[in-house]
């Protein structure tokens, strides 16, 4: 079977929930040959073996942390240069990040290949790997296949089912040179995001979001409120992160980030095309609004026509109790 | 020297029109209204901004695409940039970021620069990866995603939100810089600008003035095929209930149905 590059994202060998999901979809297509770099790499091989990973190539370097992207496009590369010489490479697959993409981007460009971008589904295909992508603020659903070189793919998180999937796992030593351009951008200082508790973001299976209806930064508390009841992460409109209320981290739209949760729930938010580009492909869609012709009510499975400060504390103080 | 900054920008149609994809399943640029990507006034804002720290420096608009594109060049322009810059070729129908990024680094090259900005991404692909890949083409480093960008003595500095980290970057130039909708408000363009934008130079370039073949752009010449387009179908309509004082309830139940709770 050929085998299919997955690149490991991971914090100091603590692996991310969406390289897992990459790995189930990896699986439809060939063998999985996981590529962890940096700090902790070699950590990452038991998971990555518990999810179907048949080879783990490990390589650390300081090159990895003290410089943007480039060490990791040369370590990637020399994966999939040795991978192809020693048999078949049917595609590289990396997480949607911001820095997955420009990883993926670079390594595309280099090796001759096409690119494909914040794909939603992967399958096997006669010419290939076929990848679903969505399109104009997810009004549009494509299918489409890289046509040169050996096909590089982004692919977004809660794409896929985490499976466990035992291989062999086996950890090899990735040999990396790096180039010219490997030290070109100099990441002089790190501030590690402050953690919330909450669940990050576009890997949140459940996203609860204010918006202008929230109506002050001291309100956004009942918003988390209902997000902790259901172990949700929170997730603001523009408005409200431009009126100062929330920070920008959090901003879901075309302008901030794109979520695909399982549940998501819009509280005070009216749905403008800007939010709807960034939470539409999400699986069960809820809203909460005083303006019974808010747009946002055309999207959703559920829908509450009411005042959020009324119905949002209601339905944690339900959400508390039922789960009791 | 004069420092050269080029401003990468993209001609989209508008997310409030009705977008959708032609027969040969590429944008369909004919029934929407096209403007200038919103993510990239930013970057003309922080071109703008860098200029006017310096102590001569001048901005290029540069664009890839149809005759329309030029509204998107006059916007720039009327916001103050210099000058502007057009690749406009019948072979570029259906070109994919590949081929884009191949175009805009040659014009880059042939116009000289020491600094390339463009914004985080454009508002109808979304892919986020050109400048990125840019920097690849043009063999210079990489400063993307910036929230805050400064250029002194020949360094460009910058800070880069992350997922998980805040990280401060810094590059010598020629550098390759993108930068997000946190970097700064973009400034509306004045009479004034608008006017003067009119008297300003707009070169138009063709594939032969770039030396690329036909074949390394177009739909032909893209790395990546687009086999389907489906519109998605209306959601079927949800229930929407109107809070009578049990609102909160009625939504728990609803979401205890779904096994969410």
């Amino acid at each position: 079977m050929a085998e299919i590059l997955v690149y490991v994202d991971h914090v100091d060998g603590a692996v991310r929930k969406p390289t897992l999901e990459l790995l189930t979809l990896a699986r439809r297509i060939g063998d999985p040959v996981a590529v962890a770099l940096g700090n902790g790499a070699a950590d990452t091989a038991a998971v990555l073996a518990e999810h179907g990973a048949v080879k783990v190539l490990t390589a650390d370097a300081p090159e990895f942390t003290e410089y943007l992207v480039v060490p990791k496009v040369d370590a990637l590369q020399a994966a999939h240069d040795s991978v192809s010489a020693a048999g078949s490479l049917a595609a590289v697959l990396v997480p949607s990040s911001a820095e997955g993409k420009e990883i993926a981007a670079r390594l595309a460009v280099r090796i001759g290949s096409g690119l494909i971008t914040d794909a939603v589904d992967l399958e096997a295909g006669d010419e290939g790997p076929v990848a679903t992508q969505s399109a104009f603020a997810a009004s549009f659903t494509t299918k489409s296949r890289v046509s040169k070189g050996t096909p590089v793919i982004t692919v977004k998180p809660n794409s896929a089912p985490v499976e466990a999937a035992p291989a062999a796992g086996a950890v090899e030593a990735l040999a990396v040179s790096f180039g010219a351009l490997a030290t070109g951008t100099k990441v002089t200082a790190r501030t590690p995001r402050e953690s919330t508790g909450r669940p990050e973001l576009t890997e949140a299976a459940i996203v609860v979001s204010g918006g202008r209806g929230v109506n002050g930064a001291e309100n956004f508390g009942i918003i988390e409120a209902l997000a902790d009841s259901l172990g949700a992460a929170v997730g603001a409109s523009r408005a409200a992160v431009d009126a100062g209320w929330y920070p920008h981290s959090n901003q879901v739209g075309q302008t901030g980030k794109s979520v695909s949760p399982q549940l998501y729930i819009a509280s005070g938010i009216s749905g403008a095309i800007q939010h709807r580009a960034g939470m539409q492909t999400s699986k069960t869609i809820v809203a909460i609004n005083k303006d019974a012709e808010a747009p946002i009510f055309d999207l959703v499975d559920y829908g509450v026509v009411g005042d959020l400060f009324d119905v949002v504390p209601q339905l944690t103080e339900e959400v508390k109790s039922r789960k009791g | 020297m004069s420092l050269r900054i080029v401003v990468c920008v993209k001609y989209v149609p508008d997310a409030t029109g009705d977008r959708k994809f032609a027969d040969d399943l590429t944008v369909d640029r004919d029934d929407v209204d096209g403007l200038l990507s919103e993510l990239d006034e930013y970057a003309v804002e922080q071109a703008l901004q860098i200029a006017e720290e310096a102590d001569d420096a001048e901005v290029t608009v540069l664009t890839v695409g149809p005759e329309d594109a030029k509204d998107a060049l006059r916007k720039a322009l009327s916001m103050g940039a210099d000058k502007a810059v057009h690749v406009e070729d019948d072979d570029l129908h259906g070109t994919d970021v590949m081929g884009t990024s191949l175009v805009l680094a040659k014009a880059i090259e042939k116009t000289g620069y020491d600094i390339v900005i463009a914004g985080m991404a454009s508002t109808d692909g979304t892919m986020g990866v050109l400048p990125a890949i840019l920097a690849e083409r043009l063999g210079v480093p990489q400063v993307t995603l910036l929230s805050e960008v400064s250029v002194e003595d020949g360094v460009v500095k910058g800070r880069r939100d992350g997922d998980t980290a805040s990280e401060q970057l810094e590059a010598s130039l020629p550098a390759v810089v993108s930068v997000t909708d946190q970097s700064g408000e973009a400034r509306y363009p004045s009479f004034k600008g608008i006017m003067a934008a009119k008297k300003k130079p707009v070169e138009s370039l063709e594939l032969d003035d770039l030396d690329i073949d036909a074949d390394e752009v177009g739909l032909a010449g893209a790395w990546t095929a687009v086999d389907s387009a489906a519109e998605r179908p209306a959601r079927t309509a949800g229930t929407i209930v109107k809070d009578e004082g049990e609102g909160g309830k009625q939504l728990a139940e609803f979401l205890a149905g779904q096994k969410f709770i």
